[in-house]
């Protein structure tokens, strides 16, 4: 069993209150920071750590501190992203909900090194009973004074507010969320400009999501060595994985990163194997935004190495045979699940949240939605196949902000791996209203090293 | 040296050029002019925060500068990014470009309803002219058409948002040029509409403008919709005495009568000086303006292939005269 950094007293009783959370040594680094720590080392400290962003994209948390502007007599500003909106991510609202002061604390620590002294969570609309649990905790932070003027005599100023979405996925793309937080449509703006120059305001801001900003507690704790060296190469510390799907015990579940992914999926501590002695058949290790991993590319890599749950194993192979960490949704199917449904379901997901700033993403998902619509009930041409592998690729990178590319990333891998199964949704209209494909005839692609 | 003495070395489609800081590529590619501008259908120069939506404007850097020559990984907006000493950009040379290029203009015309012939805007649409310069003759899109209710936004402007590619440019005017923006950008996604959630007269000196920015026939003017087509009518620089605005205008005239009165628009489509809606809706006697002679119209438009500098064809279609 992997040791736990952030999930250690999640189930303990009164956790969720200021005192239960001090009882198991909540808010000792906060006072070790303010006594003994000055910002900048708390900065080198994360570096240390190798923490990289637990959102989706995986940047380094110390770097992406670093690049904050620091210009005289310009306040700068700290958010937290919870807006978690990702289908098949949930380890936030699982964090936020029984153990919020981990996150305050957390907050407090990276708005102290930052020099930030007004800090926002923004947490999604659809979590209103969360914001509830926030404000909650952050009144008793404010009681004990640990928020507000002059904190625990440092002579540090924090102001901490919880604001609402209004339940868009697009504000969880950070300019996005800036904007919004500004009380404006949630559109992504153009970078560069980059937040850590011209963020809320048009004043210096970091984001980080919840679980990156929940792991600076155990950094500050015990130090940003000791937390590297958990995980394996540049996957450093322990992550928050949601699995769901067809598995034995779906939940949050805090690995140390390097675990092998066959361990993760098959074994007794995790999601304890696929339900009722099934077969997989795919999995998408991070969240509807990655590539999906056929069964034969799960376990194991395409050059035949052990697969491990870390930012390097679970992208080796590029997009060919890999995927991506992401941001933790682990999301497993089992051999009845029919791969053309579950990417519909994908892009009618991403048409419904476009924001329709730019065109490829805003008309591109829309019509992959009614090919996928059509593939899926029935009335699909052959040709249509190849239209949606030209629509994704002319969305890819082509976009604004990431979610178009979250878009087309899903449609390209289905295509690239499932190929077969899309050809016999055309051939056979009738049966695959039916009948599922199975697991039959997935490609294998040929891979030059092999 | 001073600052201002600075200037970058660029080279766009292998045409080197010196430019200041901070010009974005797709300027100094206007000071190149002819193929080297990438099109633009959101970008307007006067409009602060426009541009960057559309993405026709997509070109490769090929080399990011001098200090770091490595390429973007990415094709870039040209319109909001600018340019780095020594950089080398590829636009109609790029396979690349020209590619996402195409592919934007199908994204753009898949729910476009394509009523050319019976729209306003045809003859001086960006849209018309980027389709016909990037666009195929055939469509792969074979569902129904996105469409939108009609909404009644005042007596000189008509919003057709069936039309609209959501360019923004509209609401930019509406905020930087007019009092008090009244109306924006509604919902999300391909449902976005431009409105004014309840239904209400736009009403301000300045608001005709969003008849001149649109790119398309989204947004067109009351006063002259089905009287006639543009490339029908004879373009005159004009102007009056204007308390609100400069006065300086392109009346557009078939036989003795004024049809229609538009702002000075350059090559690429942009107005420099906005006019005041009285110019705009209200004088359509040729005696309210002194007219300085005909327009050039020096962009690859149908109205300037009709040769207005002689003598126009009659026409039958009578004007109402307001």
């Amino acid at each position: 069993m992997d040791r736990k950094l952030l999930l250690e007293h999640v189930l303990v009783e009164g956790i969720n209150g200021i005192d239960g959370y001090q009882k198991k040594g909540g808010y000792r680094a906060l006072e070790k920071a303010l006594n003994s720590m000055s910002p900048n080392e708390i900065v080198e400290e994360v570096k240390k750590s190798g923490l990289r962003g637990r959102g989706g994209a995986g940047f380094p948390t110390g770097m992406k501190w670093s690049f904050i502007a620091k210009p005289e007599g310009v306040p700068r500003h700290f958010l937290c992203n919870a807006d978690e909106s990702e289908p098949g991510t949930f380890k936030d609202r699982y964090l936020m909900e029984k153990i919020p002061h981990l996150l305050i604390e957390g907050m407090i620590l990276s708005s102290y090194a930052l020099g930030c002294n007004l800090s926002y969570i923004y947490v999604r609309g659809e979590y209103m009973y969360i914001i509830q649990i926030l404000e909650k905790a952050i009144a008793e932070a404010y009681h004990k004074g640990y928020l507000g003027k002059n904190i625990l005599g440092s002579g540090y100023d924090l102001e901490l507010a919880v604001t609402c979405g209004a339940g868009a996925y697009i504000c969880g793309e950070e300019t996005a969320m800036i904007e919004s937080l500004e009380g404006n449509r949630g559109n992504p703006r153009i970078k560069p400009p980059f937040p850590a120059v011209k963020g809320l305001w048009g004043r210096p801001t970091v984001v980080n999501n919840v679980e990156t900003i929940a792991a600076i507690v155990p950094i500050v704790n015990e130090g940003g060595d000791a937390y590297a060296k958990i995980g394996i190469g540049k996957s450093t510390g322990t992550k928050l994985i949601s699995a769901c799907g067809n598995i034995n015990k779906p939940g949050v579940y805090e690995i140390s990163l390097g675990i092998s992914v066959e361990e993760f999926l098959y074994g007794d501590d995790y999601c304890g194997g696929i339900k009722n002695g099934k077969q997989l058949k795919a999995c998408v290790p991070g969240g509807s935004s990655v590539p999906i991993l056929p069964h034969h590319l799960v376990c194991k890599t395409a050059n035949g190495d052990q697969r491990l749950m870390s930012y390097e194993s679970l992208s080796d192979g590029g997009f060919i045979t890999g995927s991506m960490l992401g941001s933790g949704g682990f999301i497993v199917y089992d051999e009845n699940q029919c791969i053309v449904k579950n990417t519909w379901n994908f892009t009618r997901f991403y048409h419904h949240e476009s924001c329709g700033q730019c065109s490829p993403c805003r008309e591109g998902t829309g019509w992959m939605e009614k090919i996928f619509h059509r593939l899926e009930h029935g009335h699909g041409k052959i040709e249509d196949i190849d239209l949606l592998w030209d629509i994704q690729r002319k969305i890819d990178g082509n976009t604004i902000c990431p979610l178009g590319e979250a878009a087309a990333w899903p449609v390209a891998s289905a295509i690239r791996h499932f190929r077969e199964e899309f050809e016999w949704h055309v051939k056979e209209p009738a049966l695959c209203l039916v009948k599922n494909y199975g697991l039959v005839g997935i490609n294998i692609p040929v891979l030059n090293n092999a | 040296m001073t600052d201002s003495d600075i200037k970058f070395k660029i080279i766009i489609d292998g045409i080197q050029l010196e430019v200041d800081p901070g010009t974005t590529i797709l300027n100094a590619a206007r000071l190149i002019g002819g193929e080297a501008v990438p099109p633009a259908m959101c970008y307007y120069s006067s409009l602060d925060g426009s541009g960057g939506k559309c993405r026709t404007c997509l070109v490769e850097v090929v080399k990011g500068s001098e200090k770091d020559p490595r390429p973007m990984p990415k094709l870039v907006a040209s319109c909001m990014t600018l340019v780095a000493d020594g950089m080398e950009v590829n636009n109609k040379i790029s396979e690349k470009v020209l590619e996402a290029r195409a592919g934007v203009v199908e994204f753009l015309l898949i729910n476009h309803p394509l009523d050319c012939p019976i729209c306003d805007q045809a003859g001086e649409c960006d849209l018309q002219n980027l389709a016909y310069a990037h666009g195929k003759s055939n469509t792969r899109y074979d569902f129904e058409r996105r469409t939108f209710d009609k909404i009644d936004i005042g007596e000189y402007i008509k919003l057709h948002m069936t039309r609209c590619i959501l360019c923004y440019r509209c609401v930019y005017v509406a905020n930087q040029l007019t009092d008090k923006r009244e109306h924006g950008i509604l919902m999300r996604g391909d449902a976005t509409e431009i409105g004014t959630f309840i239904e209400k007269n736009l009403k301000n000196d300045f608001i005709g403008n969003v008849i001149d920015v649109c790119p398309v026939g989204a947004l067109t003017d009351k006063t002259f919709r089905f009287k006639s087509r543009v490339w029908y009518t004879k373009p005159m620089d004009a102007h009056r005495n204007c308390s609100c605005c400069k006065g300086k205008a392109v009346v557009w005239m078939i036989g003795d009568e004024i049809a229609r009165v538009t702002a000075r628009k350059d090559q690429y489509g942009e107005v420099k000086e906005f006019i005041c809606n009285e110019c705009r809706f209200e004088k359509k006697d040729k005696f309210d303006w002194t007219i300085e002679g005909p327009r050039n119209i020096d962009r690859s438009s149908v109205i300037s292939a009709n040769h207005y500098l002689e003598d126009a064809p009659k026409h039958t279609i009578l004007l109402n005269k307001a």
